[in-house]
């Protein structure tokens, strides 16, 4: 039997983590060059998508492929609600904005959490039609209910501004929010995931029946499952559209999805700290991946620069990684202080018999 | 509206109707056989026209060869996907394979731009790539109508029947029904399972270079993301139909095509839903029948 | 050990490919490379490729200095196009930037530019938003509300149009924009016209030109892109129609005719450049250079970029800095710049320069310059 860490050891570490990283986003956000700083913002954000639909694809196993939908009603309801009224004048130039929006600016964090709701409420509606259906055919209903918002954003002249999309969104998204939202996102699915209720969800992943036998209520479990998903897909939409400062239907188109999908399921659907870490090297590596773009050199060898090129290796990455690595980086497993414990101990105990 | 202008109408839904079903089709045998949503299918397509396109331009064959070189390099390309990227994943966690299924699509998409340049091709007679009189038009009642949307519909009646001849008529055909029924089973029977498969990844893509083929000579251009739309279609009129069953694909196809082209005839205020009519199709047959038309019930496994 | 050797080998790679630093200036680049516009973007990259191959440096206190320009692909995508501009600015510190050449794209590209301070010259993007209230932003085209009115007077006196069908391509703020000019113009003439409406990447235009055909319009005007203009051509042609095609500047590309055939014959757009054009001093040259580099007729995308390579460079040459708010106070100023498609002088406090603009018409296979309309 392994020794384990003690909890009130494991608490102080995951504390002094927060702290470690809190400190390194403080100093990036003072010295880093504004690419960085986008950077790591849409990292942030990618781990808020990637979180949400861990919970709701990994975690309780709905298969839903609508993400792209949520996070457009967290993008159109946070603009609406925060573009100052004089742009939105000049940007609804085909038809004017309806009445309630037309009047109401109000601050960052109310318009994030009232499009988080929004997200979540439209959610709560779509849930208990899709649930109704299982597997595959779940999977192909929600993916055209996202594609029908777009759809409808695309055509909502007067409420969205349609194809033309908004403009001119007020810049702020920051690391404090971007990291703080993804911080209290985990927060919060990690410790429904821990708690009875994620083992719940975790049940009816395994086995709808048997968990209904069990006495669980399949139902009103992945509905709430599938809301709060909903909730923070909203929520990051609206950190989103507040970063890159324009939005248009067609930034949320099914493709959306499946890069969240990529992210998650490259860190192990089904874990939320592989959600993270899924995340953050989606986002990282592809701009890396830049590199291959450009002409570059390698001693005497010139290569021309071939735009396009880096999706094909992300994609045969993609392809390799599913073929030899199909559970992704932590599979289903969490990165735990008593994980991180068992592989220093053993990688430790190896080194002892090399020396021997 | 016009008795000449309705007919108009339903001879432009039936060769949309009858592209779409021969999509379909690939995605409903692959779906029967592995339970595979293979998101990689609309490429494939795409790539059925680019084998014509260079067939002809590069490699200058006539253009009734090209098109049959296509379809069996289509087909080979179908089953070559298959033993790379599916094969390894046949006892896999579904969602792999799908996750690769969606890898494929992104790579053939980038590899298209990569290779063949991201600007459309034309695909016009101009090229040499179909006799011009194919544009001819027949006069039919006051009605216009070219001489291809009628090879359109004939072609895809031919490659329909030929189909079911092939999966109900032959050996081939059986051995692939069985498979989409028991696979474990049906090898106990001395059936080589992976070559069955095979064979269905070439019939499918065969019939989707088919589709391609015919979608670029009524809408003459080919680039990377030519297949998306009609591959996302295809997808819905095959689960409408009932995903697994091969009528159910044509007629899920049909319904399809009719549909998009009467309701934005009908209603040409709303041809900026044109897409939602797909999904809303979708949505109302997947909850009124979650099966789909033809589809059969399948009971939750306890 | 061996994948130590392996690691030490990489780095050594990457040291190698990072340490080519010479005194240099660098301008930006970021064009729709890939993507389904992926035309225009390859165009105009061609253009600046012409540009810098004739005019490889930039003298700056008495020294020619290597010019470098860093192309970066946005995809056609307003987030990546935002990307690609931080990218540039941040990483690649450029002094200027050129591009995006759609739009949307120079929209997205356009905050993030004004933010950081540093120039950019888009080459096409007409819609009049991309420049308005920036201080950083310019353009080496006219803006829609001119080609919209061109377009209309076009269309009112010179095609004699009473009845036109407008197809829109809803999905483009550039169709949507040309759109509502022309329909303002062609009102005040007193001219009939009625909308229809698409996406970007849709195929089948039976429907709504059944319908429009319907209301017996003698003319179609198409303010999208080159790809749609030539199937719902070709369609509108199948369903019997036998009046005229008009269309703006997302008409000219190659790919109309070859797409096309001959079913795009007789249609109209008006565009910043032609190659018979005599738009400036500058053009014969640069038509004659293009067709020895390609092999091929230019375009107005790659003309323009040529320009916007040009422009930028005449600006840093007048400075004598690399500072880019230098630069850009630089561009501001400039006067009577002979570009290849016209000359450039911008108004005080807008990056809109007044130029000529081009009607063309496609005869038998071929572009063919019908007029020149100057301001």
């Amino acid at each position: 039997m392994e020794k384990s860490l003690s909890n009130s050891l494991k608490f102080i570490l995951t504390l002094a983590l927060i702290v470690v990283i809190g400190f390194l986003l403080f100093l990036a956000n003072k010295r880093a060059s504004e690419y960085v700083i986008l950077i790591l913002n849409l990292m942030a954000i990618n781990m808020i998508f990637a979180v949400s639909l861990t919970l709701i694809n990994g975690i309780t196993g709905i298969f839903s492929l609508g993400h792209a939908g949520f996070i457009a009603i967290g993008a159109y309801v946070s603009t609406l609600l925060t573009l100052p009224v004089a742009q939105k004048e000049m940007t609804f130039l085909i038809k004017p904005l309806i009445y309630p929006f037309n009047q109401i600016q109000m601050p960052f964090l109310p318009a994030t959490l009232i499009a988080g709701l929004v997200a979540a409420g439209f959610g709560y509606v779509v849930a208990a039609p899709s649930l109704r259906l299982i597997g595959d055919y779940l999977a192909i209903a929600t993916l055209g209910l996202g594609e029908t918002i777009r759809i409808i954003a695309n055509n909502a002249w007067s409420i969205t501004n349609g194809a033309l999309g908004l403009k001119a969104i007020p810049p702020y998204t920051n690391i404090y929010w971007s990291w703080g939202w993804a911080f209290v996102t985990v927060l919060v699915i990690a410790s429904l995931v821990k708690s009875s209720y994620g083992r719940a969800l975790k049940a009816i992943r395994e086995d709808p029946i048997a968990a209904k036998a069990m006495g669980i209520n399949v139902f009103s479990h992945q509905v709430v499952s599938f809301v709060l998903g909903s909730f923070f897909a909203g929520v990051g939409g609206a950190l989103w559209a507040h970063l890159i400062t324009t939005i248009d239907p067609k930034s949320f188109a099914f493709s959306k999805t499946f890069e969240i999908l990529i992210m998650a399921v490259l860190g192990g659907l089904g874990s939320i700290s592989g959600a993270i870490i899924g995340a953050s090297i989606y986002t990282v590596g592809l701009e890396f991946l830049r590199v291959l773009e450009s002409p570059f050199k390698i001693w005497f060898i010139n290569f021309p620069g071939i735009p396009g090129m880096r999706m094909v290796v992300l994609s045969i990455m993609l392809i390799v990684l599913m073929l030899f690595w199909q559970r992704g980086i932590m599979g289903r497993d969490e990165l735990t202080w008593d994980l991180i414990y068992k592989l220093f101990t053993k990688s430790a105990r190896r080194r002892g018999v090399v020396d021997e | 509206m016009s008795l000449a202008g309705f007919f108009q109408h339903l001879v432009n839904a039936l060769s949309l109707g009858g592209i779409y079903a021969l999509i379909a089709i690939g995605y409903t045998m692959v779906y029967g056989i592995l339970r595979l949503i293979n998101f990689a299918h609309g490429d494939v397509f795409t790539y059925g026209i680019y084998f014509a396109f260079y067939a002809v331009v590069l490699f200058l064959m006539p253009w009734w060869v090209a098109f049959v070189f296509s379809i069996f390099a289509t087909a080979f390309l179908g089953a070559f996907i298959e033993r790379i990227a599916y094969r390894p994943l046949r006892n896999a966690p579904r969602i792999s394979a799908l996750i690769t299924a969606i890898g494929v699509s992104f790579f053939l998409e980038n590899f298209a731009i990569v290779a063949f340049g991201g600007r459309a091709k034309s695909f016009n007679p101009q090229t040499g790539i179909y006799p011009t009189s194919f544009l001819n038009m027949i006069n039919i009642g006051g009605v216009r109508i070219p001489v291809l949307t009628f090879i359109t519909i004939g072609i895809v009646i031919a490659a329909l029947v030929l189909l079911i001849w092939i999966v109900y008529r032959t050996k081939i055909g059986m051995a692939m029904r069985a498979i989409s029924k028991d696979i474990p089973t049906t090898k106990l029977m001395g059936v080589n399972a992976d070559r069955v498969v095979s064979f269905t990844f070439m019939l499918g893509s065969g019939l989707a270079a088919i589709g391609g083929i015919l979608w670029a000579m009524k809408y003459p251009q080919v680039y990377p993301y030519t297949g998306m739309i009609p591959g996302l279609k295809a997808f819905i009129a095959a689960v409408v139909g009932g995903i697994g069953s091969i009528q159910g694909a044509m007629v899920g196809g049909f319904i399809l095509g009719i549909s998009e082209i009467m309701i934005v005839a009908f209603v040409p205020s709303l041809a900026g839903y044109r897409d939602a009519f797909a999904y809303a199709i979708l949505l109302f047959v997947l909850l009124v029948k979650p099966t789909g038309i033809l589809g059969v019930e399948v009971s939750e496994k306890v | 050990m061996r994948k130590f050797y392996v690691f030490l080998t990489l780095v050594l790679a990457f040291v190698v490919v990072s340490a080519s630093e010479i005194t240099e200036v660098k301008i930006g680049a970021g064009w729709e490379m890939t993507g389904p516009i992926a035309g225009f973007g390859q165009m105009s990259w061609d253009g600046v490729k012409l540009a810098m191959k004739l005019r490889p440096t930039v003298r700056i206190g008495g020294k020619d200095v290597p010019v470098k320009v860093v192309l970066l692909d946005n995809k056609g995508d307003k987030a990546e196009a935002a990307n690609v501009v931080k990218r540039l600015i941040d990483v690649e510190k450029v002094v200027a930037i050129l591009g995006p050449c759609t739009s949307s794209c120079a929209l997205a590209a356009g905050a993030i530019a004004e933010q950081k301070q540093v120039a950019m010259v888009t080459n096409t993007a007409t819609n009049p938003l991309v420049t308005q209230n920036r201080r950083f932003i310019f353009r080496a085209c006219f803006i829609d509300p001119m080609q919209g009115e061109l377009l209309a007077k076009f269309a009112w006196e010179q095609l004699k149009s009473k009845n036109v069908a407008i197809m829109v391509d809803v999905a483009q703020d550039y169709v949507v924009g040309l759109a509502n000019y022309f329909k303002r113009k062609f009102a005040q003439f007193g001219g009939k016209f009625f909308e229809e409406y698409y996406n970007t990447g849709d195929q089948d235009f039976t429907a709504q030109l059944t319908d429009a055909l319907s209301r017996n319009p003698d003319t179609i005007f198409l303010p999208g892109y080159y790809s749609e203009i030539a199937l719902i051509c070709k369609q509108a042609r199948e369903l019997g129609f036998k009046g005229n095609f008009l269309a703006g500047d997302g008409a000219d590309a190659p790919e109309l005719i070859q797409i096309g055939g001959k079913f795009v014959e007789g249609l109209y757009y008006t565009t910043y450049f032609h190659q018979d054009a005599d738009l400036s001093p500058a053009t014969k040259p640069f038509v004659e250079a293009y067709v020895k580099e390609y092999n091929r007729r230019p375009d107005a995308f790659g003309a323009l970029a040529f320009d916007a390579y040009n422009l930028v460079l005449d600006a840093i040459e007048r400075t004598q800095s690399l500072d880019p708010i230098a630069i850009r106070d630089a561009i501001a100023a400039t006067k009577d710049f002979q570009g290849v498609g016209g000359s450039i002088t911008y108004p005080e406090g807008s990056g809109d320069p007044v130029k000529p603009a081009v009607i063309n018409t496609v005869k038998d296979g071929q572009f063919r310059l019908m007029t020149v309309v100057r301001p």
